[in-house]
């Protein structure tokens, strides 16, 4: 039964949900490879950048200094955009910087990093090479295919991102429909340090997050982020594919139109754009998650559909941590076990239901559903300028207190009571 | 910041050219009739296609992205999109 194999276990893709599945393993004392089709771990990746850290610093306790974090989150803003108007609620509070909660990454730099962990407990790191495909024995997966060559594993990782081609290549995951994906759209814009703490109000490595949604997207789903690193700013749009089809949406105009509009535009000004970018994000939520566990193969982290957007947040990197920390526990029972059907790599599927990524995909799983609603984007931004437009713009008529200026708001709006009421009940159940 | 051009966002990027094998191929009849070809068009954050003058669809596949968007909106049959092999293809610096 025991067939020659290369390594235990072989692991597709050097995101952090690869790199933490084969440290781990690798730390056990498992021979372990990693393939990566980027010419050095990180070159193919790119993300938003806001990672939660409470998983990875389980993984290595001194994450915070050891890795390359560029700021440590002290604020963060949701930002409602009109195309003459916003209305922001800005949250600033020490307790996060001190905790370390969220930092800023720049995915080049830490795939790095992490290809290097892996490295110094064991792993073999193959950079520059492509996948193409599953090999099967007896009716399960027993290695992969790159190029010429083939090597052979007890158990493969998919960890290769949100296309997740080797899974559905190999017919085990369907392709997921637009609603399901967004186009993430990225510029770093390079600014001076002091520019980055005068205009965003920060000290020393405090970091800050802005969220916005509406007209920054042309009210297209799902919205708009910016995010300060030490030297530079990290800011996109994230464009749910069905709602930028439907509107025959130019995605490119759209980026030069955000990048101009005029909440953005001030906060970029003298910068110099260092690199454009794109690349999809799951938005499907709990349901595009789907089987993860086969014979012989293991699915973790984007590939395997775990991504929430709330809109305030996105968070996909911590986990894929932590799908890389549940599935290093699965296999190693397999290999214990000596076990490498589906059901001896159930351990898996169980550890993760059981973490705190089950767990979030669960509470979450009506984020989508909730984020669908078309008012999010247009007519709430409106409403909330409309109504501090009351508050604000003294002129000669008579003041009203803000409640019977908020009905009146209201009755002009295209948004009745009832959808008022109906989509806070909603936010509050979803978000 | 001056309002940047597609091409002149794709400038700042490093691309490692692959002179042989494109990774791209679009399926001209099928992708104009159902729509996919208009639709990709409008879609590709890089602009790597376009209508060209005798109403194909031009693809520069040199400034392609790697992120998926085209393939995941178009009708099945109407275009073959994989990764560049190897080391070729676009080169994060920043991500
Ligand atoms: C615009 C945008 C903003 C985002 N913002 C945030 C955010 O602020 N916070 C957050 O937590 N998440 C964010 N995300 C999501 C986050 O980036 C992902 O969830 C995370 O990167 C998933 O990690 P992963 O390891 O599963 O996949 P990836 O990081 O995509 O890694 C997959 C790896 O596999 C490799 N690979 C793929 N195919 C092959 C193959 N055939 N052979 C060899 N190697 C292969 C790739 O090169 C890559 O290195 C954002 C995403 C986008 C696009
Ligand atoms: S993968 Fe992305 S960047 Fe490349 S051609 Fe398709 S849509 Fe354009």
């Amino acid at each position: 039964m025991s067939a020659e194999v290369d390594f235990d276990v072989i692991v597709i893709g050097c995101g952090p949900a690869g790199a933490i599945t084969a440290y781990q393993l690798a730390k056990a004392g498992r021979s372990v490879a990693v393939i990566e089709r980027g010419e050095t771990p990180g070159s193919k990746n790119l993300s938003g950048g806001i990672m939660y850290c409470h998983a990875i610093k389980q993984v290595f306790p001194n994450f915070l200094t050891d890795a390359p974090v560029e700021r440590l989150i002290s604020r963060n803003a949701l930002v409602f955009t009109n195309p003459s108007s916003h209305v922001a609620i800005d949250y600033g509070d020490d307790r996060l910087h001190a905790a370390g909660t969220a930092v800023t990454v720049l995915r080049a730099r830490l795939d790095g990093w992490l290809a290097e962990q892996c490295e110094a407990v064991g792993a073999m790191v193959m950079p520059g090479l492509r996948v193409d495909g599953l090999v099967r024995a007896g009716g399960r997966v027993a290695g992969v295919v790159a190029g010429e060559d083939e090597l052979r594993s007890h158990v493969v990782v998919a960890a290769d991102g949100v296309n997740s081609f080797i899974a559905r290549g190999a017919g085990l995951r369907p392709k997921p429909p637009p609603e399901q994906l967004a186009l993430g759209i990225k510029a770093v814009v390079k600014l001076s340090q002091e520019i980055i703490a005068d205009r965003f109000q920060l000290s020393g490595d405090q970091g800050a997050a802005l969220a916005m949604v509406g007209a920054v997207t042309d009210g297209i789903a799902s919205g708009a982020f910016l995010y300060t690193n030490r030297e530079s700013l990290s800011l996109g749009l994230v464009l749910r594919l069905d709602d930028l089809t439907a509107q025959g949406g130019d995605s490119s105009a759209l980026f030069e139109r955000f990048l101009a509009h005029r909440f953005v535009a001030p906060l970029i000004e003298g910068g110099r754009l260092i690199e454009y970018g794109s690349h999809l994000v799951n938005e499907g939520g709990q349901a595009m998650i789907g089987n993860l566990v086969f014979d012989g193969l293991v699915i973790v982290g984007d590939a395997a559909g775990l991504t929430i957007n709330t809109g305030l947040t996105v968070r996909g990197m911590d986990l894929a941590v932590g799908s890389g920390i549940a599935a290093a526990r699965g296999i190693e029972r397999a290999l214990e076990a000596g076990d490498y059907s589906a059901g001896g790599l159930d351990g898996y599927r169980l550890a993760l239901a059981e973490s705190f990524v089950g767990r979030d995909m669960k509470t979450f799983a009506k984020a989508p559903r909730f984020m669908e609603n078309h008012r999010l984007y247009g007519d709430y931004g409106a409403l909330l300028a409309d109504i501090f437009h009351g508050v604000y713009n003294l002129d000669l008529a008579p003041r009203r207190r803000m409640v019977s200026l908020g009905r009146q708001v209201l009755r002009d709006s295209p948004v009745s009571l009832r959808d008022l009421v109906g989509d806070g009940l909603r936010a509050v159940t979803a978000l | 910041m001056k309002t940047l051009t597609v091409t002149e966002r794709l400038a700042a990027n490093r691309f490692v050219l692959d002179e042989e094998q494109p990774h791209i191929v679009v399926h001209q009849e099928l992708a104009k009739a159902t729509g996919t070809a208009a639709r990709i068009i409008a879609a590709c954050p890089a602009k790597v296609y376009s209508w060209a003058a005798d109403g194909s669809v031009a693809v520069e596949y040199a400034a392609c992205l790697e992120c998926g968007t085209c393939l995941a909106i178009a009708d099945p049959g109407t275009l073959e999109w994989h990764y560049p092999s190897g080391p070729y293809g676009v080169q994060f610096r920043e991500g």
